[in-house]
């Protein structure tokens, strides 16, 4: 899957057929009926082996199941829900060529006609975009107000007017396809608005805050994976008549790293706890997120250094973590925009006691 | 016609883990050790799921004779589709010298109590590898066995099992009720999903006691003692085998 740059389908028919990609979706709507909890350790699970599968995953539980069932109506949960919950990848368009970070830059405009909208534009960094039949499109119903256009759609593939664009060629995830998604006059019926017209920049913003849990869980998954994959092979591998592990060097550097590992674990749990508990999480998703991407990059390099000169073959999968983690500080809101984040909250906490 | 199927399952020690003798040589070490369903009940439970697939079987019920812990692996059944659970309830001083026999009695009276058709039972457990409990049961209720079963099918009122033996493969018919136990060629054992493992907690699970079935668990083995088997020696080479020969006698092996 790495080397072809896409998803076997057994692999997408088992993680439907095992109820992976409804966990939180309600049983009545053919779900699996779980918690968010639940949805974290999968994703972690799976990314202990390809973090591209768990992307996969990720991105259909905590972004698009998680919007459609908070936001959508009965009508739309009847129609979307079950096909998530069964058959059907979602895909998320938010990102474009010239808005990635600056978002509200975006420029997808969807005008209004008659009982519909006509969206064009060009989306960016789409992930799933070549299996997804159904999008969820941010774009703008009034440039004139700004962010406070953006709205989020319903958007069926088979809508006439989608094009997918090509394959981007990836250092990693790279079972996952990145493609760009161009609309061209795709009409969209009004009843497809998801939430309220103009709100949009609201709901990517709260989604993005429980996805970012789910990329921590996934950034754990990696290293902790790379780590387990590691550790045997030191125990082996002798050098000067006894295991590499052995020697202090190694060994130091492998308790620093499974400490590191251990305190990504705690901080994706406890965001986790907070936000399943109904208590402000924001500041601990972010931090999560950004800490579980620099342990996992740590960790992958410092694992093919442990594994010596079979670590930087292809042989081995170490290179193949090293690859994948790095996407960690970039994509659902790069590390600076985390740590903007946090600084955010600690202002607000500390301003308020002036 | 509809068969009520019993499962028995067992809790081991996970077969992956590299088991270690205590010190006091009394056992193996199993605290904080990682449990699962044994491997062939596993199959058992998933040839019982098959039967209800197929309508043979209407109602299919794990029983697991063990300690409180008994439960996880109850849940697990249940979450690869069996319908109901009990659990035979013993305390860990008499779990710890409990031997087939005892659990024979308790799937024989919890068969007649519930009036089962047929119990599939897995060949052996992968802890004590005693493939007793199967044939023991079947001569307490006086059933037909077909044990180490590779292949189970139904014809008309009978079952046509064909069995792993050490000669190739035998079948047998056996009339109704009877005791079946799985070897390790009968199926390939189902991941349960996660819909189902979260469907398992709602299914009835019934406690009862050896007590309510009447069975008496005092030992009739006493452990003496649980050592690893004596370390491998070197072995040495010989140039021919006149060497061989004459070293062999030297060591009065021949």
């Amino acid at each position: 899957m790495d080397k072809e740059g896409k998803l076997d389908q057994t692999v997408i028919s088992a993680l439907f057929s095992h109820g992976l990609m409804g966990v939180e979706i309600p049983t009545q709507y053919g779900g699996t009926g779980s918690t968010f909890g639940s949805a974290i350790v999968v994703i972690e699970e799976l990314s202990k082996v390809d973090a591209g599968v768990s992307v996969f995953c990720d991105i259909q539980n905590t972004l698009i199941n998680t919007m459609l069932m908070e936001l959508g109506t009965e009508k739309q949960k009847d129609k979307y829900l079950n096909r998530l919950a069964t058959d059907t990848v979602g895909s998320f368009c938010l990102s474009e060529a010239t808005s990635g970070s600056d978002a509200f830059a975006l420029k997808t405009n969807a005008k209004k006609d008659g009982d519909a909208y006509i969206l064009n534009g060009s989306k960016m960094w789409i992930s799933s975009a070549d299996i997804a039949g159904v999008f969820l499109v941010m774009a703008n119903v009034d440039p004139s107000l700004s962010y406070k256009g953006i709205t989020c759609f319903i958007v069926d593939r088979d809508s006439p007017g989608i094009s997918i664009g090509k394959k981007e060629d990836k250092l990693g995830i790279r079972s996952s396809a990145t493609c760009a998604v161009h609309f061209d006059n795709v009409k969209v019926p009004s009843e497809n608005v998801l939430g309220v017209v103009g709100h949009g920049y609201k709901y990517a913003i709260g989604m993005l805050n429980g996805g970012r849990i789910g990329i921590g869980a996934q950034m754990l998954g990696i290293a902790q994976g790379c780590f387990d994959k590691t550790i045997p092979y030191t125990l082996q591998r002798k050098q000067f008549g006894k295991p590499i592990f052995d020697f202090q060097g190694i060994n130091h550097q492998v308790s620093r790293v499974a400490t590191q590992i251990e305190c990504a674990r705690l901080l994706v749990y406890n965001a986790c706890r907070l936000k399943e508990a109904g208590l402000p999480f924001v500041k601990q998703a972010a931090m999560a997120k950004y800490f579980a991407s620099e342990v996992a990059t740590e960790t992958t390099s410092k694992c093919i250094e442990w594994m010596g000169g079979v670590g930087y073959t292809k042989d081995y999968p170490m290179e193949k973590y090293y690859r994948d983690c790095k996407i960690g500080s970039i994509y659902e809101g790069t590390t600076n925009i985390q740590l903007n984040t946090i600084g955010k909250h600690i202002e607000q906490e500390y301003r308020g006691k002036d | 016609m509809s068969l009520r199927v019993m499962v028995g399952v067992k809790r081991v020690v996970d077969y992956a883990v590299k088991v270690r003798v205590k010190p006091d040589k009394t056992g193996v070490i199993t605290d904080g050790v990682k449990h699962s369903m044994n491997p062939f009940d596993e199959i058992a439970v998933e040839e019982a799921v098959r039967l209800k697939e197929k309508n043979v079987a209407n109602e299919i019920i794990a029983v697991s004779c063990g300690p409180a812990a008994s439960q996880e692996t109850l849940r697990t059944a249940l979450a690869m589709g069996m319908d109901k659970a009990i659990h035979v309830e013993i305390p860990q001083p008499q779990y710890d010298t409990m031997q087939p026999i005892h659990v024979a009695k308790c799937l024989a009276k919890l068969a007649t109590d519930y009036k089962v058709d047929i119990i599939i039972l897995g060949k052996q457990a992968i802890d004590d590898d005693c493939n007793q409990t199967a044939q023991m049961t079947a001569g307490l209720l006086d059933w037909p066995q077909g044990v180490y079963a590779s292949k189970i099918e139904k014809d008309g009122d009978l079952l046509v099992v064909t069995r792993e033996v050490d000669g190739g493969l035998e079948t047998v018919k056996l009339k109704l009720p009877a005791v079946l136990s799985a070897d390790l060629r009968l199926n390939e054992p189902r991941y349960a999903t996660l819909p189902n493992i979260m469907k398992a907690k709602k299914k009835p699970l019934d406690k009862k006691t050896p007590a309510d079935l009447g069975v008496d668990l005092a030992p009739r083995h006493q452990v003496v003692s649980i050592e690893d088997p004596p370390t491998r020696q070197a072995g040495a080479k010989v140039a021919d085998v006149d060497e061989l020969i004459s070293r062999l006698k030297a060591l009065g092996r021949i």
